[in-house]
């Protein structure tokens, strides 16, 4: 792999950029790999790169339906955060935040990592209380929190109106090394660093069946014909309990669009990410200048990666109580994706009931910031049968009734 | 240079002049001008700074796919950023100024970027910034921001106001051109209801500039008897400047009328969003021209043909004295003519085409205009305006053959049909060979909730460049059918001129080499070029997703109007693929960006939610309350008196309510009727407790749980008669609670003769709290109250002062305490009632922080603070409110799993630090080591802590791990800070462990 660099870039503008190879190879299907990993999004990508970084399986396949990176990992509002208030959750969430710090120079592909602060509003009494306890558990959890009094969130975020007049903010819980990072570049980082690593990424594969002999897997059907694995890892959120159901087995998930839009770029006016879950929105502003606003999910179960209307609706207006400022921007475009809940709204990353198959699922409407970790615990568990980052998320859970319920803390804008 | 011609301009008024500003300039333009118009009318061709290099840029369009032309319009509460100037109205006062750019538009240092584009190709910034680490945060990032942008932040509040409307409808057509018209004329004619919309405030579109002849007559002609015919009749709901902006499932159809953008000073709203649910949806949008991949195409002064007539024909302006049009299609000669027309010079038209065109081509060349075929430009000369064009062969690698002056280069590259409506919610598209455009695919609609399909588009959005009448007149015949009516309308006559075929020129000349390719524009405004979009295909980014995001090819804000079937055109060359093949990226609303305060509608500030008000509310308001949101209400918090801070409040209420008497506001205590025979069998399975046991005239307090265990709500049951109780919720858990009922009656028990209502709203409902309770009470004088006649746990209807009452003995503050409902009308007055006979004891109202530290004095959970979803009644040392008789109840099973059934669950207890101090909220406690995540364990937590007026320190409540069997123990609960604080486990309830104050 030839590194990237300004001096790479220097070298190829004298030869009108004509050297630069191609970002991951195109290849067939082998016929066999040590571990076939089911979707190329952000977390199959993942799991492939710490299969062959920590663990040394580099005899992998990442079997793509679309284009790598197109479900969820390419529609997210981006935003990277690891306050969370369950010991599990901070775990791998926190993890996975760190490896974001270094991840542009692991992957040799700037994703633009951006630690520029994310708030989470406090506009209720009760809201101050489950912040202020997040704070206290994040402290214990080693995530770097604090809760912030509103003049201070007017400090961080001066665009906001914090006197109400319906939900005053009163104060936030703040995590100064939360923010963005570049949701394309993370897939086509990892996606390269897997394809230098020899693993084959197979783009307009369709996987159609899972095959097993004796409780165990043997490979996967797919548009391109059978390819056989000792391992199989199903990381296809929005399609999780389809392909799940190909491997004979049922998850305890719902789908459900989730959307988001985007306003016409204008200069720099908001360095932070806010969440104000309320009111349920949420915006930040990217690099080019447009205010990307999220909200909660629609509430009907779906496939189709569109949305209703009313959802923007609500999310707008009440972004513009607490951003009167963003009443005179106009919206450029809305999207929607699917995602995967789970009666907790916490992930599944978990052994199944076939040998050899390993699900990770279920991140709902937060998987994006969770990308390095949940790929790095899940090639641990697919590597070694256990991993402490993902030993919580187990389907077993739900039969035991040991949830991992945020939602006390994290509210819609999970 | 631009001007204004001496005559001509179909839509200008010359008679009403409108000043107005542009960068501080004072210039004038007439009624009827565009923003865009009048600036060339003023020589001001150029508008803008483009994204990422900043080189100058021109208009290039006249409508709403303008990608350059973009303005920050009006200044402090009226101001707007990235105003497109094509489609910004006119009017006397208005103030533009071009964004994007630093120290001013003319001389822009940002513009360097454009010298150094040969090192930030596609993709660069993914490539470099990478070390070291901190920079991209602190360095590289910053410089991007600050570059990137368009307009300017908004910063004063919106001063504007905005509505939300309505309409039903058989038949919506989007896009009021002649197809549009003729579509609505016959679908009107056959009796449907039909709804008209059209961005511009002009009807009949291109065809009046094209020069299309109808029954004989000019265009405008047919235009103005139909618009007559249609506004006449009473089926037919016609809106001009209104743009169809979003097409959602089921027929559902947002569109986006501008009704004072071009009247600021007008009274009313500034924008109207109209939600329609539409039978059948006809996109009758024409089509948008493409412009041509050739060098320096992006300089000021090279635009779309189209635009060029457009601006001669409708606003009398002239862009160029010398214009050179360049084409692979027919269409453009069509601009030449009205040029040749209206008296300006057309030195050439270089047809890439070999063949050349039709009748239109022996039309210019009888005009006198040199027609040169198989040609191509090389090169545009100029900087920030057009100088001239070298031409070359198409065939060749761009040697220049010849040099033209000229002041103006208006290009075509064909028409693409605008599909986004059609697409938006799930419409196909098929490519086109013969027509080199992607076109609606009939037979692949999108389709309705029963299948069928329900959007169908008409004339040139169809792909129907000539004869639009003709298939505007099939499609709607066809709309007709759909929605069970018949029509037999005939379409009226077109003059078409028969064209020649276009032919797909994608890059101009075919072998431009690099030099060449890395200046020809795709996306004006992100400024991707044909290099770009080549060197994504080179890496790897095939999928046209992917060319789109490494190359930000169509992310501007005109989503890629002009841009995307060129760019992915270059993409499927460079993959060789066909370019249906590729496709397209996804089409998402809205079709030109909508206000954000449109989508908010009306609903601002108090009210930007429902607000409700308790009957007192407004007595509240005048009485010093410090309000505090629960769910949609507002409760005091407390009420302050003089400067007083919220603490003091608290701590007065609260002595006060203990020593004598206070009042509550608690009509926001949720309260649901569940009546029918099978009421007790249904509230048996809603609550862990019996409650078809419970007596008439008797209370229960209950607990509710969630299919898995988890406490969910708590509240008070009264058992009004045989097949009538009353539950009440929590203030927030109200609608929840309601709607959690109607769920299992209506999905899983909907044979069990139960109704509920919500009935919250209906009372006021006032708790009389404290040792002077029963005084008041019994000074207004009614029923009676004594303790023989109404004991704890009680409840009767009755009169107290006159009022019709129902009197609830219940407590949550542990004093002698009643809870009266009243009607809800009366509740004012009752409250009034009470507050002067309670005068002489010492009554005073209290907020809900005082409620809320009485019941922790007293060891009463709270719904939010004890449980938080992971909390089952088992935590909270509840067992005696589970029943152990009923086979079953929602959560039961859940609670026997088994975590639920774990000896280790953390358990409620008290809390008292060993200081007296208040334990921080939400503090957990600390046990020995790290677990396998390296973080510290923990064994308890706060859930509830206040200081107690009553007893004068710090109390709480919180769960612990074996916390009832280590009465005593003194735990550490480490502060954020990393100090430690101190407390010990104690029994929670704090204030009269007996009980004996509240039963009396």
């Amino acid at each position: 792999m030839k590194r990237y660099s300004a001096f790479a870039i220097a070298r190829e503008a004298f030869r009108y950029h004509t050297g630069w190879e191609r970002a991951w190879r195109s290849p067939e299907p082998k016929k066999k790999y040590d571990a076939i990993i089911v979707g190329a999004g952000g977390h199959g990508l993942a799991t492939a790169y710490y299969l062959g970084k920590n663990h040394g399986i580099k005899n992998v396949a990442i079997l793509e339906k679309g284009w790598l990176g197109g479900g969820n990992t390419g529609r997210n509002t981006t935003i990277i955060r690891s306050n969370y208030l369950q010991d599990p959750s901070a775990a791998i969430y926190e993890k996975a935040r760190s490896l974001y710090e270094d991840l542009s120079q692991d992957l040799n592909y700037n994703v633009m990592f951006s630690p520029r602060g994310v708030i989470m509003l406090a506009q209720t009494e009760h809201e101050v209380r489950g912040y202020k306890r997040t704070a206290h558990a994040n402290a214990l959890q080693g995530v770097a929190t604090e809760y912030i009094d509103a003049r201070r969130v007017k400090e961080l975020c001066p665009i906001m109106h914090i006197e109400g007049p319906r939900y005053p903010v009163l104060g936030g819980l703040w995590q100064p090394r939360g923010g963005t990072a570049r949701h394309d570049a993370v897939a086509w980082g990892y996606a390269r660093a897997c394809s230098d690593m020899g693993m084959d990424i197979i783009q307009k594969c369709e996987v159609t069946g899972v095959r097993r002999e004796n409780g165990k897997v043997v490979g996967v059907d797919t548009t391109k014909g059978a390819i056989d694995c000792d391992r199989l890892g199903i990381v296809v959120a929005g399609h999780s309990g389809v392909v799940a159901d190909m491997a004979g087995f049922r998850l305890p998930i719902e789908s459900v669009p989730l959307q988001a839009l985007v306003s016409e770029p204008i200069k720099p006016c908001m360095d932070v990410v806010v969440m104000a879950n309320t009111v349920h929105g949420y915006m930040s502003q990217s690099d080019k200048g447009e205010m990307v606003i999220g909200g909660g999910t629609d509430g009907h179960n779906a496939y189709t990666q569109r949305g209703s209307f009313h959802h923007i609706e609500e999310t707008v207006r009440a972004l513009i109580e607490t951003f009167p400022m963003i009443s005179r921007l106009k919206m450029l475009r809305q999207w929607g994706g699917i995602v995967d809940v789970t009666g907790d709204r916490s992930p599944i990353l978990s052994k199944t009931p076939v040998e050899g198959v390993f699900i990770n699922c279920g991140w709902g409407t937060g998987g994006f910031k969770a990308i390095p970790g949940s790929g790095w615990g899940f090639a641990e568990l697919m590597a070694t049968g256990h991993s402490p980052l993902t030993a919580e998320f187990g389907l077993d859970r739900f039969r035991e009734g040991r949830f991992i319920d945020e939602s006390v803390a994290a509210g819609v804008a999970h | 240079m631009s001007t204004r011609l001496s005559q001509g301009g179909r839509l200008i008024d010359r008679s009403a002049q409108q000043g107005f500003s542009f960068n501080g300039k004072r210039l004038k333009g007439y009624a009827g001008d565009t923003l865009a118009s009048a600036l060339l009318a003023n020589d001001q061709m150029l508008m803008g700074r483009s994204f990422k290099y900043h080189r100058p840029r021109g208009v290039i369009a006249s409508g709403a796919e303008e990608p350059n032309a973009l303005m920050n319009l009006g200044a402090e509460g009226k101001f707007e950023p990235n105003a497109r100037a094509t489609t910004t109205p006119l009017f006397d006062g208005l103030e533009a100024a071009s964004q994007n750019h630093f120290p001013s538009l003319e001389f822009d240092v940002g513009a360097l970027n454009t010298h150094l584009s040969r090192f930030l190709p596609a993709g660069f910034y993914y490539k470099m910034f990478i070390h070291p680490r901190p920079f991209w945060k602190h360095i590289y990032e910053p410089f991007i921001r600050q570059s990137a942008g368009l307009g300017k932040a908004p910063k004063a509040r919106d001063v504007d106001t905005y509505e939300h409307f309505y309409a039903f409808c058989d038949v919506l057509i989007i896009g009021g051109g002649i197809a549009g018209l003729q579509a609505a004329k016959v679908a009107a004619d056959a009796g449907l209801e039909v709804m008209l919309v059209e961005q511009d405030p002009h009807w009949g579109g291109r065809a009046p500039v094209d020069g299309t002849g109808i029954d004989g007559k000019p265009a405008q002609d047919w235009i103005d008897t139909t618009v007559a015919a249609l506004g006449d009749m009473p089926n037919v709901t016609l809106r001009a400047r209104c743009m169809g902006a979003g097409v959602y499932d089921h027929g559902y159809v947002l569109c986006y009328e501008r009704l004072t953008d071009h009247a600021p000073k007008a009274a009313g709203p500034r924008h109207r969003l109209w939600r329609v649910r539409a039978k059948q949806v006809v996109t009758a949008t024409g089509a948008i021209e493409r412009p041509l991949s050739f060098a320096g195409n992006d300089i000021p002064g090279v635009m779309l043909a189209g635009a060029v007539r457009d601006y001669v024909v409708n606003y009398g302006v002239s862009i160029g004295d010398r214009t050179v049009v360049v084409t692979n299609n027919d269409d453009a000669y069509r601009t030449a003519i009205a040029l040749k027309e209206a008296g300006l010079e057309v030195p050439a038209i270089i047809d890439a085409r070999t063949g050349g065109a039709g009748a239109l081509g022996d039309q210019a060349k009888a005009l006198g205009i040199r027609v040169e075929t198989g040609k191509a430009i090389a090169k545009v000369k100029g900087g920030k305006r057009v100088t001239g064009v070298g031409i070359c062969a198409q065939a060749g690698e761009g040697s220049i053959l010849e040099e033209i002056a000229c002041d103006c280069v208006t290009m075509s590259g064909g028409w693409s049909p605008v599909v986004h409506l059609w697409s938006h919610c799930g419409g196909k598209l098929i490519w086109d060979d013969a027509l080199a455009m992607f076109r609606p695919d009939g037979d692949r609609a999108p389709t309705s909730h029963d299948g069928n399909p329900f959007v169908i588009t008409a004339g040139a959005a169809n792909g129907a460049l000539s004869d639009v009448l003709a298939d505007a007149t099939a499609q709607a015949a066809e709309v007709v059918s759909r929605c069970g009516g018949k029509t037999d309308a005939a379409a009226p006559t077109e003059a078409n001129t028969a064209e020649n075929a276009i032919e797909p020129i994608w890059l101009m000349p075919q072998g431009a080499a690099h030099k060449l390719r890395s200046k020809s524009w795709l996306d004006f405004q992100n400024d991707v070029k044909v290099s770009d979009v080549q060197l994504a295909a080179q890496e790897g980014f095939e999928s046209v997703e992917h060319a789109k995001r490494y190359t930000t090819l169509g992310m501007a804000t005109d989503q890629g109007k002009t841009s995307n079937i060129n760019g992915l055109a270059i993409l499927s060359k460079e993959l060789g693929v066909d370019i249906p093949q590729v496709g397209t990226t996804t089409f998402r609303p809205p079709y030109t960006p909508i206000s954000m305060g449109a989508i908010a509608g009306e609903a601002r500030h108090e009210i930007f939610q429902p607000l409700r008000k308790t009957p007192m509310h407004d007595w509240h308001d005048a009485n010093g309350a410090h309000w505090e949101p629960v769910g949609h209400w507002r409760r005091p918090y407390c009420f302050l008196r003089g400067d007083e801070t919220p603490e003091k409040a608290v701590h007065r209420e609260v002595l006060n309510t203990r020593e004598k008497l206070g009042l509550l506001d608690a009509s926001t205590l949720g309260k649901i009727i569940v009546k029918g025979p099978d009421a007790g069998k249904f509230l048996d399975m809603m609550y862990t407790n019996m409650m078809s046991n419970l007596k008439p005239g008797r209370c229960r307090y209950g607990l509710m749980c969630s299919e898995n265990g988890f406490l969910s709500d708590d509240g008070v049951v009264a058992r009004i008669s045989d097949d009538t109780w009353l539950c009440h919720t929590t203030s927030g858990g109200a609608d929840r609670i309601h709607a959690h009922m109607e769920e299992w009656l209506q999905t899983e028990w909907w044979d069990w003769k139960v109704y509920t209502a919500n009935v919250t709203e209906q009372y006021a409902q006032v708790a009389v709290v404290g040792p002077n309770a029963r005084k008041v009470l019994e000074k207004l004088g009614g029923m009676d109250v004594s303790a023989d006649a109404l004991s704890f746990m009680g409840w009767a209807d009755g009169t107290i002062g006159g009022f019709d009452v129902r009197v609830y003995r219940i407590s949550f503050s542990g004093e002698l305490s009643y809870e009266i409902a009243v009607p809800a009308n009366q509740g004012r007055a009752f409250w009034d009632a009470l507050l002067e006979a309670g005068e002489e004891f010492g009554v005073m109202p209290y907020g809900t922080e005082a409620l809320h530290i009485m019941r922790a004095e007293k060891g009463f959970i709270m719904i939010g603070d004890e449980t938080d979803g992971t909390v089952i009644p088992q935590d909270l040392n509840l067992h005696w409110a589970i029943s152990k008789k009923k086979d079953d109840f929602l959560g039961k099973r859940a609670q026997m799993r088994s975590h639920m059934a774990d000896p280790n669950r953390w358990k409620l207890v008290g809390l008292e630090t060993t200081d007296g101090s208040v334990l921080p909220d939400g503090a957990y406690a600390v046990g020995e080591g790290t677990n396998a995540n390296g973080q510290r364990n923990m064994i308890g937590r706060v859930t509830s802590t206040y200081h107690s007026p009553t007893l004068g320190k710090g109390i709480a409540m919180g769960l612990v791990h074996h916390g009832p069997d280590r009465m005593g123990e003194v735990l550490d609960f480490p502060r954020v800070d990393g100090t430690v604080v101190k407390a010990k486990i104690v029994d929670p309830v704090f204030y009269d462990k007996e009980g004996a104050k509240q039963n009396v």
